[in-house]
Protein backbone atom coordinates (compact mmCIF):
# COMPACT_ATOMS: atom_id res chain seq x y z
CA UNK A 1 0.00 0.00 0.00
CA UNK A 2 1.89 3.73 -1.01
CA UNK A 3 0.97 6.23 1.59
CA UNK A 4 -1.08 9.15 -0.68
CA UNK A 5 1.42 12.36 -0.68
CA UNK A 6 -0.04 15.82 -0.83
CA UNK A 7 -0.11 17.27 -4.59
CA UNK A 8 -1.25 20.59 -4.65
CA UNK A 9 -5.07 22.51 -3.72
CA UNK A 10 -7.71 22.68 -6.19
CA UNK A 11 -7.44 26.18 -6.42
CA UNK A 12 -3.84 26.04 -8.06
CA UNK A 13 -4.98 25.22 -11.32
CA UNK A 14 -7.39 27.72 -13.07
CA UNK A 15 -10.39 26.88 -15.92
CA UNK A 16 -8.52 25.64 -19.10
CA UNK A 17 -5.22 25.86 -17.21
CA UNK A 18 -2.31 22.64 -17.12
CA UNK A 19 0.19 22.89 -14.93
CA UNK A 20 3.14 19.85 -13.62
CA UNK A 21 3.77 19.21 -10.08
CA UNK A 22 6.22 17.35 -8.34
CA UNK A 23 8.06 14.57 -8.79
CA UNK A 24 6.48 12.97 -5.54
CA UNK A 25 8.53 11.13 -3.76
CA UNK A 26 8.34 7.43 -5.80
CA UNK A 27 7.90 9.25 -9.21
CA UNK A 28 10.45 9.70 -11.52
CA UNK A 29 8.04 12.17 -13.88
CA UNK A 30 5.87 15.36 -12.84
CA UNK A 31 2.26 14.96 -12.76
CA UNK A 32 0.48 17.23 -15.04
CA UNK A 33 -2.83 18.83 -13.32
CA UNK A 34 -5.72 20.26 -15.70
CA UNK A 35 -8.82 21.79 -15.78
CA UNK A 36 -11.13 21.17 -18.31
CA UNK A 37 -15.05 21.67 -18.21
CA UNK A 38 -14.79 22.30 -14.43
CA UNK A 39 -13.44 19.12 -13.59
CA UNK A 40 -9.77 18.13 -13.05
CA UNK A 41 -7.71 15.63 -14.47
CA UNK A 42 -3.92 14.70 -13.42
CA UNK A 43 -2.04 12.73 -16.29
CA UNK A 44 1.88 11.73 -15.92
CA UNK A 45 4.26 13.96 -17.69
CA UNK A 46 5.28 10.90 -19.61
CA UNK A 47 4.61 11.12 -23.40
CA UNK A 48 4.15 7.35 -24.02
CA UNK A 49 5.84 7.75 -27.76
CA UNK A 50 9.08 6.73 -25.53
CA UNK A 51 9.59 3.74 -23.90
CA UNK A 52 9.69 5.14 -19.89
CA UNK A 53 7.59 7.91 -21.60
CA UNK A 54 9.52 11.98 -21.92
CA UNK A 55 8.57 15.15 -20.37
CA UNK A 56 5.91 17.09 -22.45
CA UNK A 57 6.27 20.54 -21.41
CA UNK A 58 8.92 22.97 -23.71
CA UNK A 59 9.07 25.31 -19.97
CA UNK A 60 7.50 25.28 -16.96
CA UNK A 61 4.06 24.29 -16.76
CA UNK A 62 4.13 24.72 -20.58
CA UNK A 63 2.04 21.43 -21.73
CA UNK A 64 -0.90 22.74 -24.04
CA UNK A 65 -1.04 24.02 -27.52
CA UNK A 66 -1.42 27.15 -28.96
CA UNK A 67 -4.77 27.25 -29.27
CA UNK A 68 -5.21 25.94 -25.59
CA UNK A 69 -6.71 23.16 -26.75
CA UNK A 70 -4.80 20.48 -26.10
CA UNK A 71 -2.28 18.75 -24.30
CA UNK A 72 0.97 18.87 -26.00
CA UNK A 73 4.11 16.82 -26.49
CA UNK A 74 6.41 19.41 -26.89
CA UNK A 75 9.43 16.52 -28.14
CA UNK A 76 7.49 16.27 -31.51
CA UNK A 77 4.44 17.89 -31.25
CA UNK A 78 1.50 14.96 -30.73
CA UNK A 79 -1.46 16.16 -29.05
CA UNK A 80 -3.66 14.84 -26.85
CA UNK A 81 -7.20 14.89 -25.66
CA UNK A 82 -7.33 17.09 -22.25
CA UNK A 83 -10.21 14.80 -20.90
CA UNK A 84 -9.56 11.10 -22.25
CA UNK A 85 -5.67 11.54 -22.87
CA UNK A 86 -5.83 10.04 -26.00
CA UNK A 87 -2.91 11.09 -28.89
CA UNK A 88 -5.24 11.99 -31.64
CA UNK A 89 -2.11 13.90 -33.57
CA UNK A 90 1.26 13.02 -33.97
CA UNK A 91 3.85 10.20 -33.29
CA UNK A 92 1.81 8.45 -30.98
CA UNK A 93 -1.54 8.61 -32.48
CA UNK A 94 -4.02 6.29 -30.54
CA UNK A 95 -1.81 5.71 -27.72
CA UNK A 96 -2.98 7.09 -24.29
CA UNK A 97 -1.19 8.89 -21.36
CA UNK A 98 -1.26 7.52 -17.95
CA UNK A 99 -4.06 8.69 -15.77
CA UNK A 100 -3.32 9.50 -12.03
CA UNK A 101 -6.14 8.66 -9.34
CA UNK A 102 -6.73 11.86 -7.69
CA UNK A 103 -7.92 11.67 -4.01
CA UNK A 104 -9.41 15.56 -3.31
CA UNK A 105 -9.92 16.38 0.76
CA UNK A 106 -12.79 18.52 1.99
CA UNK A 107 -9.39 21.07 2.47
CA UNK A 108 -9.28 20.99 -0.97
CA UNK A 109 -5.96 19.54 -1.01
CA UNK A 110 -5.01 17.19 -3.75
CA UNK A 111 -3.82 13.55 -2.85
CA UNK A 112 -2.36 11.06 -5.45
CA UNK A 113 -0.82 7.65 -4.56
CA UNK A 114 2.60 6.77 -6.63
CA UNK A 115 1.53 3.86 -8.90
CA UNK A 116 3.61 1.05 -8.93
CA UNK A 117 5.22 0.92 -12.12
CA UNK A 118 6.15 5.05 -11.56
CA UNK A 119 7.71 3.73 -8.37
CA UNK A 120 11.49 5.28 -8.70
CA UNK A 121 14.00 2.35 -9.13
CA UNK B 1 26.27 22.00 -57.15
CA UNK B 2 27.86 24.02 -54.17
CA UNK B 3 25.12 23.58 -51.62
CA UNK B 4 27.14 24.85 -48.13
CA UNK B 5 24.28 24.03 -46.03
CA UNK B 6 21.27 25.27 -44.39
CA UNK B 7 20.93 29.40 -44.34
CA UNK B 8 17.60 29.07 -42.52
CA UNK B 9 14.51 26.68 -41.41
CA UNK B 10 10.89 27.79 -41.72
CA UNK B 11 8.47 27.23 -39.50
CA UNK B 12 4.37 28.04 -38.97
CA UNK B 13 3.64 27.99 -35.20
CA UNK B 14 0.61 27.83 -33.40
CA UNK B 15 1.79 30.56 -30.47
CA UNK B 16 4.46 33.16 -32.16
CA UNK B 17 4.90 34.72 -28.41
CA UNK B 18 5.58 31.78 -27.18
CA UNK B 19 8.19 30.74 -29.99
CA UNK B 20 9.43 34.14 -29.59
CA UNK B 21 9.94 33.69 -26.33
CA UNK B 22 11.79 30.54 -26.92
CA UNK B 23 14.34 31.06 -29.63
CA UNK B 24 15.57 34.29 -27.97
CA UNK B 25 15.83 32.39 -24.68
CA UNK B 26 17.65 29.59 -26.79
CA UNK B 27 19.84 32.59 -27.73
CA UNK B 28 19.17 33.66 -31.13
CA UNK B 29 18.63 37.19 -31.90
CA UNK B 30 15.16 38.38 -33.20
CA UNK B 31 15.69 40.18 -36.70
CA UNK B 32 12.81 42.43 -37.14
CA UNK B 33 10.70 40.33 -35.42
CA UNK B 34 6.80 41.49 -34.53
CA UNK B 35 4.05 39.72 -33.33
CA UNK B 36 3.63 38.42 -36.76
CA UNK B 37 7.15 36.55 -36.62
CA UNK B 38 10.70 37.17 -38.39
CA UNK B 39 13.99 35.89 -38.08
CA UNK B 40 15.91 34.56 -35.25
CA UNK B 41 19.46 34.95 -36.25
CA UNK B 42 22.51 32.72 -35.07
CA UNK B 43 25.96 34.84 -34.97
CA UNK B 44 26.97 33.91 -38.52
CA UNK B 45 23.33 34.90 -39.91
CA UNK B 46 21.78 32.01 -40.26
CA UNK B 47 18.71 30.93 -38.00
CA UNK B 48 14.69 30.20 -37.86
CA UNK B 49 11.91 32.09 -39.51
CA UNK B 50 8.62 31.76 -38.03
CA UNK B 51 5.45 32.82 -39.07
CA UNK B 52 1.69 32.07 -37.88
CA UNK B 53 0.49 28.92 -39.48
CA UNK B 54 -2.47 30.60 -41.14
CA UNK B 55 0.09 32.90 -42.61
CA UNK B 56 -0.54 33.01 -45.73
CA UNK B 57 3.05 33.84 -47.03
CA UNK B 58 4.05 30.41 -45.68
CA UNK B 59 4.84 27.40 -47.61
CA UNK B 60 1.96 24.83 -47.65
CA UNK B 61 1.98 22.83 -44.32
CA UNK B 62 3.04 18.82 -44.51
CA UNK B 63 0.51 16.71 -43.93
CA UNK B 64 1.31 15.57 -40.66
CA UNK B 65 1.13 17.90 -37.30
CA UNK B 66 4.70 18.96 -37.85
CA UNK B 67 5.23 22.76 -37.95
CA UNK B 68 8.11 22.52 -40.79
CA UNK B 69 7.22 24.21 -43.44
CA UNK B 70 10.48 24.79 -45.43
CA UNK B 71 14.18 24.21 -45.44
CA UNK B 72 15.72 27.30 -47.19
CA UNK B 73 19.48 26.29 -48.56
CA UNK B 74 22.62 28.20 -49.23
CA UNK B 75 24.40 28.26 -52.07
CA UNK B 76 27.58 29.50 -53.44
CA UNK B 77 27.11 31.42 -56.38
CA UNK B 78 24.14 31.91 -58.82
CA UNK B 79 26.25 29.03 -60.87
CA UNK B 80 25.12 26.59 -58.54
CA UNK B 81 21.30 28.30 -58.28
CA UNK B 82 21.01 27.49 -62.16
CA UNK B 83 22.90 23.98 -62.18
CA UNK B 84 19.84 23.60 -59.39
CA UNK B 85 17.53 24.48 -61.43
CA UNK B 86 18.12 22.95 -64.38
CA UNK B 87 18.64 19.00 -63.06
CA UNK B 88 15.24 19.59 -60.87
CA UNK B 89 13.29 20.90 -63.45
CA UNK B 90 13.48 17.91 -65.50
CA UNK B 91 10.85 16.03 -63.21
CA UNK B 92 9.32 18.90 -61.01
CA UNK B 93 8.14 22.74 -61.39
CA UNK B 94 11.33 25.02 -60.04
CA UNK B 95 9.83 28.42 -59.38
CA UNK B 96 12.51 31.29 -59.91
CA UNK B 97 12.02 34.08 -57.70
CA UNK B 98 12.39 37.94 -57.85
CA UNK B 99 15.82 37.96 -56.09
CA UNK B 100 17.16 34.91 -57.67
CA UNK B 101 16.49 31.92 -55.36
CA UNK B 102 14.53 28.81 -56.52
CA UNK B 103 11.50 27.00 -54.72
CA UNK B 104 10.54 23.70 -55.16
CA UNK B 105 9.59 20.28 -52.92
CA UNK B 106 11.81 16.84 -52.79
CA UNK B 107 10.30 13.61 -53.29
CA UNK B 108 8.54 13.30 -49.99
CA UNK B 109 7.38 16.84 -50.38
CA UNK B 110 9.35 18.69 -48.04
CA UNK B 111 9.73 22.60 -49.07
CA UNK B 112 12.73 23.52 -50.58
CA UNK B 113 14.39 26.62 -51.05
CA UNK B 114 18.25 27.65 -52.71
CA UNK B 115 19.62 30.76 -52.15
CA UNK B 116 23.13 32.54 -52.33
CA UNK B 117 23.92 31.88 -48.64
CA UNK B 118 23.53 34.83 -46.77
CA UNK B 119 25.44 33.58 -44.10
CA UNK B 120 28.45 36.25 -42.94
CA UNK B 121 32.12 34.81 -42.26
CA UNK B 122 32.63 33.69 -38.43
CA UNK B 123 35.98 34.89 -37.35
CA UNK B 124 36.04 34.04 -33.46
CA UNK B 125 37.95 31.52 -31.68
CA UNK B 126 37.57 28.05 -30.99
CA UNK B 127 37.24 26.94 -26.92
CA UNK B 128 40.92 26.83 -25.82
CA UNK B 129 42.17 23.73 -23.48
CA UNK B 130 45.17 22.88 -21.69
CA UNK B 131 46.50 19.62 -21.54
CA UNK B 132 49.83 17.82 -20.10
CA UNK B 133 52.24 17.25 -23.36
CA UNK B 134 50.67 19.53 -25.27
CA UNK B 135 51.11 23.05 -25.67
CA UNK B 136 48.74 25.54 -23.55
CA UNK B 137 46.16 26.87 -25.35
CA UNK B 138 45.46 29.82 -22.85
CA UNK B 139 47.97 31.92 -21.70
CA UNK B 140 48.81 32.06 -17.94
CA UNK B 141 46.46 34.12 -15.96
CA UNK B 142 43.71 33.67 -18.78
CA UNK B 143 40.94 31.81 -17.11
CA UNK B 144 38.60 29.26 -18.61
CA UNK B 145 35.04 30.06 -17.39
CA UNK B 146 33.36 32.67 -16.10
CA UNK B 147 29.57 33.76 -15.20
CA UNK B 148 29.29 36.14 -17.61
CA UNK B 149 30.79 34.12 -20.82
CA UNK B 150 29.22 34.39 -23.46
CA UNK B 151 27.69 31.35 -24.94
CA UNK B 152 25.57 32.03 -27.68
CA UNK B 153 24.96 30.05 -31.01
CA UNK B 154 27.26 30.36 -34.12
CA UNK B 155 25.90 28.82 -36.99
CA UNK B 156 22.69 26.94 -37.70
CA UNK B 157 24.53 23.22 -38.09
CA UNK B 158 21.85 20.36 -39.30
CA UNK B 159 18.45 19.32 -39.53
CA UNK B 160 17.20 15.95 -38.88
CA UNK B 161 13.86 14.40 -40.88
CA UNK B 162 11.14 11.67 -39.98
CA UNK B 163 11.05 10.37 -43.72
CA UNK B 164 8.92 7.25 -44.25
CA UNK B 165 11.50 6.17 -47.20
CA UNK B 166 15.22 6.44 -46.73
CA UNK B 167 15.97 5.35 -50.18
CA UNK B 168 13.71 8.27 -51.86
CA UNK B 169 15.16 10.66 -49.26
CA UNK B 170 18.81 9.76 -50.30
CA UNK B 171 18.55 9.26 -53.51
CA UNK B 172 17.10 13.06 -54.03
CA UNK B 173 19.76 14.73 -51.96
CA UNK B 174 22.30 12.69 -52.98
CA UNK B 175 21.34 11.51 -55.98
CA UNK B 176 20.00 14.77 -57.53
CA UNK B 177 21.76 17.26 -55.25
CA UNK B 178 25.07 15.89 -54.63
CA UNK B 179 25.24 15.04 -50.93
CA UNK B 180 27.40 12.62 -50.01
CA UNK B 181 26.73 10.10 -47.16
CA UNK B 182 29.24 10.02 -44.39
CA UNK B 183 28.12 7.35 -41.84
CA UNK B 184 24.64 5.72 -41.46
CA UNK B 185 23.05 4.61 -38.67
CA UNK B 186 21.24 1.69 -39.77
CA UNK B 187 17.61 1.40 -38.61
CA UNK B 188 17.38 4.98 -38.37
CA UNK B 189 19.64 6.27 -41.78
CA UNK B 190 22.03 8.26 -42.91
CA UNK B 191 24.29 11.38 -42.56
CA UNK B 192 24.70 13.47 -45.68
CA UNK B 193 27.01 16.38 -46.26
CA UNK B 194 26.45 19.07 -48.90
CA UNK B 195 29.45 19.15 -51.16
CA UNK B 196 30.41 22.62 -49.62
CA UNK B 197 30.29 22.06 -46.10
CA UNK B 198 33.24 20.31 -44.65
CA UNK B 199 31.15 19.28 -41.42
CA UNK B 200 30.09 15.75 -40.69
CA UNK B 201 26.34 16.33 -41.44
CA UNK B 202 24.34 19.10 -42.14
CA UNK B 203 21.34 16.65 -42.80
CA UNK B 204 20.45 13.23 -41.49
CA UNK B 205 17.18 10.93 -42.02
CA UNK B 206 15.23 8.81 -39.47
CA UNK B 207 12.63 6.23 -41.02
CA UNK B 208 9.76 6.86 -39.86
CA UNK B 209 5.42 6.09 -40.26
CA UNK B 210 4.15 8.47 -43.07
CA UNK B 211 2.13 10.01 -40.55
CA UNK B 212 5.17 11.59 -38.52
CA UNK B 213 6.61 13.09 -41.70
CA UNK B 214 8.64 15.97 -40.55
CA UNK B 215 11.08 17.33 -38.75
CA UNK B 216 12.81 15.83 -35.75
CA UNK B 217 14.99 18.41 -34.07
CA UNK B 218 17.65 20.86 -35.76
CA UNK B 219 21.29 21.78 -34.42
CA UNK B 220 23.16 24.89 -34.26
CA UNK B 221 27.10 25.04 -33.72
CA UNK B 222 28.59 26.05 -30.50
CA UNK B 223 32.24 27.64 -29.94
CA UNK B 224 32.98 24.37 -27.68
CA UNK B 225 31.21 21.95 -24.98
CA UNK B 226 32.22 24.33 -22.40
CA UNK B 227 29.95 26.95 -24.20
CA UNK B 228 27.10 24.12 -24.85
CA UNK B 229 26.86 22.84 -21.41
CA UNK B 230 27.01 26.54 -20.29
CA UNK B 231 24.12 27.86 -22.37
CA UNK B 232 22.53 24.58 -21.90
CA UNK B 233 22.50 24.71 -18.21
CA UNK B 234 21.42 28.53 -18.98
CA UNK B 235 18.66 27.54 -20.60
CA UNK B 236 17.56 24.70 -17.74
CA UNK B 237 17.49 27.35 -15.34
CA UNK B 238 15.22 29.47 -16.87
CA UNK B 239 12.59 26.39 -16.58
CA UNK B 240 13.15 25.13 -20.62
CA UNK B 241 13.07 21.30 -20.74
CA UNK B 242 15.75 19.02 -21.34
CA UNK B 243 14.98 16.46 -23.28
CA UNK B 244 18.72 13.97 -23.87
CA UNK B 245 21.94 15.56 -23.29
CA UNK B 246 24.43 16.68 -22.75
CA UNK B 247 26.65 14.02 -24.11
CA UNK B 248 28.39 13.62 -27.21
CA UNK B 249 27.91 12.02 -30.32
CA UNK B 250 29.86 8.79 -31.96
CA UNK B 251 29.40 9.19 -35.81
CA UNK B 252 30.52 12.99 -35.87
CA UNK B 253 32.33 13.27 -32.55
CA UNK B 254 29.90 16.13 -31.70
CA UNK B 255 28.93 17.50 -28.20
CA UNK B 256 25.19 17.25 -28.00
CA UNK B 257 22.23 18.19 -26.02
CA UNK B 258 18.41 18.02 -27.13
CA UNK B 259 15.68 20.11 -25.64
CA UNK B 260 11.97 20.25 -26.27
CA UNK B 261 10.39 23.21 -27.63
CA UNK B 262 6.96 25.06 -28.90
CA UNK B 263 8.10 24.60 -32.66
CA UNK B 264 7.06 20.74 -32.41
CA UNK B 265 10.57 19.65 -32.86
CA UNK B 266 14.00 19.24 -30.36
CA UNK B 267 16.61 22.16 -30.73
CA UNK B 268 19.92 20.78 -29.79
CA UNK B 269 23.28 22.89 -28.99
CA UNK B 270 26.00 21.40 -30.58
CA UNK B 271 29.77 21.84 -30.60
CA UNK B 272 32.94 20.29 -32.09
CA UNK B 273 32.06 17.81 -35.00
CA UNK B 274 34.02 16.41 -36.89
CA UNK B 275 35.19 17.82 -40.64
CA UNK B 276 35.40 15.22 -43.52
CA UNK B 277 36.40 15.63 -47.36
CA UNK B 278 35.80 12.96 -50.26
CA UNK B 279 38.54 10.58 -49.44
CA UNK B 280 35.95 9.49 -46.26
CA UNK B 281 34.92 5.93 -46.39
CA UNK B 282 31.15 5.87 -44.17
CA UNK B 283 30.95 3.79 -41.49
CA UNK B 284 28.06 2.05 -40.43
CA UNK B 285 26.16 0.83 -37.16
CA UNK B 286 23.15 -0.11 -35.49
CA UNK B 287 20.56 2.15 -34.28
CA UNK B 288 21.38 2.15 -30.40
CA UNK B 289 22.33 3.62 -27.64
CA UNK B 290 25.65 2.02 -27.86
CA UNK B 291 26.32 3.41 -31.26
CA UNK B 292 24.27 7.00 -30.61
CA UNK B 293 26.53 8.34 -27.47
CA UNK B 294 30.09 7.98 -26.28
CA UNK B 295 29.56 9.64 -23.15
CA UNK B 296 25.72 10.86 -21.72
CA UNK B 297 25.09 12.88 -18.49
CA UNK B 298 21.45 14.07 -17.61
CA UNK B 299 20.80 17.29 -16.06
CA UNK B 300 18.69 16.22 -12.69
CA UNK B 301 15.00 18.05 -12.96
CA UNK B 302 15.08 20.46 -9.80
CA UNK B 303 13.20 18.08 -6.63
CA UNK B 304 12.38 19.36 -3.14
CA UNK B 305 13.12 16.67 -0.25
CA UNK B 306 10.31 15.60 1.86
CA UNK B 307 9.33 14.28 4.84
CA UNK B 308 12.35 12.54 7.50
CA UNK B 309 15.55 11.52 6.57
CA UNK B 310 15.53 8.08 6.13
CA UNK B 311 15.49 6.10 9.36
CA UNK B 312 14.31 8.46 11.13
CA UNK B 313 11.58 8.10 13.87
CA UNK B 314 8.05 8.27 12.70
Amino acid sequence: MVTPQLLCRVEDVAEGEARGFGPLEGYRRKIVILRRNGALHAWLDACPHYPGGTPMAWKTNAYLNGEKTHLACHSHGALFDMESGECVLGPCLGQQLTRIALAISDEGEIFVAAAQEEKRA
Amino acid sequence: MNIIGPDYLVFGVDDVAASSEYLTAFGLKPIDVTDKGGLFEALDGSGIIIRHKSDPSLPPPLPTSNMLRQQVYGVRASEDLDAIEAELSKDRRVTRLADGSIETKDDHGFELKFQISKRRELNMPAEKINAPGAPAQRRPNEIGVWEEMPAAPRVLSHVVLFVPDIDVATNFYCGRLGFVITDVLSGAGPFLRPKANDDHHTLFFIRTPEYMKGCEHLAFHMGGPTELMVAGTRFVKKGYQSFWGPGRHKFGSNWFWYFNSPLGCHFEYDADMDKHDDEWIAREAQMGPEASQIVLFEMREKWAPGGPPPGAKP
